[in-house]
């Protein structure tokens, strides 16, 4: 069925596929309306599930979590400063190993106080070791929270999945969503099945204490399991695909990367935008390519040195910022290229080894990226390279969207 | 050490199993005297840690949970048990 969705109303149609058996959420902009529609699906039937009031973010992930290791499926949303309270929470539902779905409308921080989109909230929770997984629609919204509560539930991964969903360009706006049928959901994600459970017959300790001999390796396995999840997302998305006939790339979703000199990285909305400028600087001749992060957290690695190390400039674009180093995609993209052997057969005379990394800094705050904005980028990186090709030095200072 | 599949599965495990011990924290320890003990079960009643285990003629310890809080041994109406520090020659080393 056709239907006109914006992101937040997609999350929740995934939410009452996915038949979630409890949710607990505290409202907070722009994430609330998902729980609103999830709310009202409650009240009039069409869903089946617990609906818990809580006091704050902290206590609904609280909640969250409690009633997860009962055994059952479960979903919360937040936002920006909702999310920073949830902290805590965060480290200690991606240690028990508990694999919940959380949609987060990326939301800028305060102060200054503001409610609109970056991925500072999202971002500033990298090291929480929960999946993050980047939407570009809402269509990828709801099919990407399906594809959650598949690879959360792993018996390989067994971790929470965030989806991250750019607050008001995807979370208010509409777009014409396929919404697939009960039936079909119901196939690609059977009931949730526990290892254990709380169970007044087998009683269990969550969450046991861990003194120095025994915590690394629960840290070890936490680590393990998240390298896993790499192959793991691939192949739900496979799976997915196989079945509704729409995939998102995995980790990673290239646009004409295969001959591009420039490449742009970013990850979320913008990259709806980029794939216009994309198709406008190729009808100029311009070789340019859009690498859309789809996985922060499993960090692909691997596939990023594939699609990227031919480039001869890897431009990146962050919504967010390392206050005192700069954007943390571009240090993370940095990361993986470092190192990586050079391209075997030289593609075109920009060819010089390791792409040159440039890290940009824009749409802090909701500030609106345009495809003027984005072919600015293009440009300054293509000059770059045609100055290097002219005999110069290759160098590019990136830029901050001010 | 946990079996490795319990690790991959996180640090939520089936009781009584408990991931690591805590007795090395304490400074001072019970010592029982089985000879003075009548077997009342105040202790087992009143320490905090469940150290103690029901037996047919008196108490007996484990120490791999206690505190050193003392509590039992306040309660004892036998005096049945002492509180020793931990490393004192009086520490019966054979009651670890
Ligand atoms: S000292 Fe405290 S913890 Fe130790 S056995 Fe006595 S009551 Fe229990
Ligand atoms: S309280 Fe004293 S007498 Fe009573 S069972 Fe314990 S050790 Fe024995």
């Amino acid at each position: 069925m056709r239907a006109y969705l914006n992101g937040n109303e997609a999350v929740a149609t995934a939410v009452r596929l996915a038949r979630t058996e409890v949710v607990a959420a505290y409202p907070i902009t722009p994430q609330s309306t998902i729980v609103e529609k999830i709310a009202e699906y409650i009240a009039d039937g069409s869903m089946a599930a617990d609906y818990i009031r809580v006091e704050s973010e902290h206590a609904a992930l609280a909640a969250c979590y409690g009633a997860a290791v009962t055994g059952t499926r479960v979903f919360t949303a937040t936002s920006s400063q909702g999310l920073a309270y949830m902290y805590e929470m965060l480290h200690y539902v991606s240690g028990c190993r508990v694999p919940l779905v959380m949609a987060v409308a990326n939301r800028g921080l305060a102060a200054p106080w503001t409610i609109w989109a970056d991925h500072q909230d999202a971002i500033a929770c990298r090291d929480t070791g929960w999946i993050q997984l980047y939407v570009e629609t809402a269509q990828e919204a709801l099919d990407t929270c399906l594809q959650a509560y598949k690879i959360a539930a792993h018996a390989e991964v067994l971790t929470p999945v965030m989806v991250c969903l750019d607050g008001y360009v995807l979370s208010h706006t509409e777009e014409i969503v396929d919404v697939p049928e009960q039936e079909a959901v119901d196939r690609f994600l059977p009931p949730y099945q526990a290892a254990y459970a709380v169970d007044p017959e087998r009683p269990y300790v969550f969450g046991v204490g861990a003194g120095p001999e025994l915590y690394p390796a629960f840290k070890y396995h936490q680590q393990q399991a998240l390298l896993r999840a790499q192959e793991v997302i691939k192949e739900v998305d496979r799976e997915f695909g196989a079945q509704f006939d729409r995939t998102y790339g995995g980790l990673v979703d290239p646009y004409y990367c295969d001959d591009a000199d420039v490449i742009l990285v970013l990850m979320g909305a913008t990259a709806g935008t980029a794939r216009e400028v994309v198709d406008d600087l190729r009808r100029q001749g311009e070789r340019v390519g859009l690498l859309r992060l789809r996985s922060f957290r499993p960090f692909p690695v691997a596939d990023l040195r594939a699609v990227l190390t031919a480039a001869g400039v890897v431009a990146v674009l962050d919504r967010d910022c390392s206050f005192g180093y700069e954007g943390v995609l571009a240090t993370e993209v940095k990361a993986a290229l470092y190192g990586s052997p050079a391209p075997v057969a030289s593609r075109s005379e920009s060819q010089w080894g390791q792409p040159l990394v440039a890290g940009f800094v824009g749409g802090l705050g909701g500030r609106d990226i345009g495809p003027a904005d984005l072919a600015g980028i293009y440009r300054q990186c293509l000059e770059a390279l045609r100055h290097r090709d002219r005999g110069g030095e290759l160098v590019l200072s990136g830029g901050w969207q001010r | 050490m946990l079996a490795e599949d319990t690790l991959k599965r996180g640090p939520n495990l089936a009781t009584p199993y408990l991931g690591f011990t805590t007795g090395s924290w304490r400074t001072e320890r019970p010592v029982l005297d089985p000879e003075r003990c009548n077997n009342c079960l105040a202790c087992w009643l009143f320490c905090p840690e469940g150290c103690f285990s029901r037996g047919d003629q008196a108490v007996s310890l484990n120490l791999d949970f206690c505190k050193g809080c003392g509590i039992c041994v306040a309660e004892c109406p036998r005096q049945a048990l002492t509180l020793v520090e931990e490393g004192a020659a009086s520490a019966r080393l054979s009651e670890r």
